[in-house]
């Protein structure tokens, strides 16, 4: 809680600036509303926001899954050897330069109008792809070349390589990945859920846009507070995890 | 050549390693009997760590051949490094070698906390590699080596990063695990220490900087384990004197290999 304290107090600051200056300026709530009015519509539409929040947040993990299931397993194939990696790693790269908006179209006309979510779990799979893809891989290779050697000396089978040596090796890197992925899943159901700009996904990106297309300022503002707070205790959740594996194996 | 491999624990014969971009290591023959106790010194770069890797089957020959006892467990390898496993306590570390090779899961782990208990550390079963110093750890890794019982010990430099008085520590607990034992095993000692080399080893080869040819054979006077106070033995110093020079002229090649890295 201390270490949280002097971020908590900036916010706080940073709010009460933010309610005194459009108290001051007199600002019209459409352009920016103070932080109260922001309050009172996270109050008032709290159920909406919930659920379209646990919309947002099951396709974000639905994402994280796949993209783990793909990512992990593609490495760890991968990491047997070498010429497949030199084959797969410029195409895994290749997916993760190329911008999700621009390929959210295409992802949303194959898997059908009638069918957003599904879009958005793969387009925010493919986002997700890449941190989890490098990271397993990565961390599969980072093994001390000395204890390779080692397993090399007594005969090891690849198996009992992978699972007594590469795999706990690797966890750091994993979950490293995983957090990182975490994130931009979010992110990436996120910007799918703007492209398919209906309301079939229901989540807080629709929020936002069918509050953004009402010019009610307010709830915009407060669907996008409930994206950072998710955001935040994803991330938050992960690095628990994170830390307390790494407490474990260091 | 098959009466050789009944009589040495390990043997080189005329072998050579090619690296791109780099001389050739060898010709090197260097015969290794059982239970005997070798150092190998050289300059940075002569090849000392390749002839260990070739002896353990974990480098391939360009060129000769190479004899080690067959079977799982029969060689055991220190590094330069403790190398242990930082996620596994050092009891599952130590009974690693056994548990790859199949053994009963209940019955690796006494056997480890046995290996563990000769080297001191009985009643440190349950800690991490990081909470050990490092001559604890490497006497985890020592253990490690010896718990498949085996014919030929190949260690790399394995004191070089430790203290002197751990150091000495080890080498006196290295020979008394080694007296212990029968049979005793062939270690082969890498290092660059010619003090190290004569008092822990019962004769030392020289390889040439260069090419990483044997160019000496001396044999360290005296028997093992060493008598107290046998560092300030004529006999010691002399040898030391004697190996020192050998170690020298070896780094003395048209090549310009340097002497740097090489304690004397």
């Amino acid at each position: 809680m201390t270490r949280l304290l002097p971020s908590l107090i900036l916010t706080a600051l940073l709010l009460a600036a933010w309610e005194i200056a459009c108290r001051a300026l007199q600002l019209p709530v459409y352009l920016l509303p103070p932080p109260s009015d922001v309050a009172v519509s996270l109050i008032q539409r709290a159920p909406l926001l919930l659920s379209s929040a646990a919309a947002t947040f099951w396709m974000a993990f639905q994402a994280l899954v796949v993209a783990f299931v793909i990512g992990g397993g593609l490495a760890l194939a991968v990491s047997l050897n070498q010429t497949s990696e030199r084959a797969v790693r410029p195409l895994a790269v290749a997916l993760q330069v190329t911008p999700v908006v621009a390929i959210a179209p295409l992802v949303l006309i194959w898997a059908g109008l009638d069918h957003a979510d599904r879009a958005v779990v793969a387009l925010a799979a493919a986002v997700a792809f890449f941190p989890l893809f490098s990271g397993v891989l990565t961390g599969l290779k980072s093994a001390d070349p000395d204890l390779e050697r080692l397993f090399d000396l007594y005969g090891a089978s690849a198996l009992q390589r992978l699972i007594r040596l590469r795999l706990p090796a690797a966890l750091p890197f994993i979950l490293e990945g995983l957090r990182v992925a975490a994130g931009l899943s979010v992110i990436g159901a996120v910007v799918a859920e703007f492209v398919s700009g209906s309301g079939a996904t229901q989540g807080l990106a629709w929020r936002l846009l069918e509050a953004g297309n009402r010019l009610r300022t307010a709830d915009m503002l407060a669907a996008l507070a409930c994206l950072m707070i998710m955001g935040l205790a994803l991330n938050a959740a992960v690095g628990a995890v994170e830390g307390a594996v790494r407490r474990r194996l260091a | 050549m098959a009466d050789t491999t009944s009589t040495c624990a390990a043997a080189l014969r005329q072998v050579v390693v090619r690296y791109p971009g780099r001389p050739p290591i060898g010709p090197v023959d260097l015969t290794v009997a059982p239970g005997e106790i070798v150092a190998v010194v050289g300059a940075s770069g002569a090849g000392k760590s390749t002839i260990l890797r070739l002896l353990a089957g974990l480098e391939a020959t360009s060129d000769g051949s190479v004899f080690r006892g067959d079977g799982r467990g029969r060689t055991g390898f220190v590094f330069q490094n403790a190398t242990l496993m930082p996620w596994a306590n050092i009891q599952s570390n130590v009974a690693l070698p056994l548990e790859l090779a199949g053994v009963p899961r209940d019955d690796a782990r006494r056997r480890a906390a046995e290996a563990l208990a000769a080297v001191g550390l009985g009643d440190r079963l349950a800690a991490r590699p990081r909470q050990l110093s490092g001559g604890m750890a490497m006497r985890a890794s020592l253990a490690r080596a010896l718990v498949t019982e085996p014919d030929l010990l190949l260690l790399d430099e394995p004191f070089a990063a430790l203290d002197s008085v751990t150091r000495r520590r080890l080498i006196e607990d290295l020979h008394a695990l080694w007296a212990s034992r029968t049979p005793r095993p062939a270690i082969v000692f890498v290092t660059h220490d010619v003090e190290e080399a004569v008092y822990l080893a019962e004769r030392t080869v020289v390889l040439d900087a260069a090419s990483g040819r044997v160019t000496a054979d001396l044999p360290s006077p005296g028997a093992l384990p060493r008598p107290d106070g046998w560092r300030s033995d004529r006999s010691f110093r002399e040898a030391v004197e004697r190996l020192a020079d050998e170690l020298a002229r070896s780094m003395a090649a048209p090549s310009g290999a340097g002497p740097e890295g090489v304690a004397a």
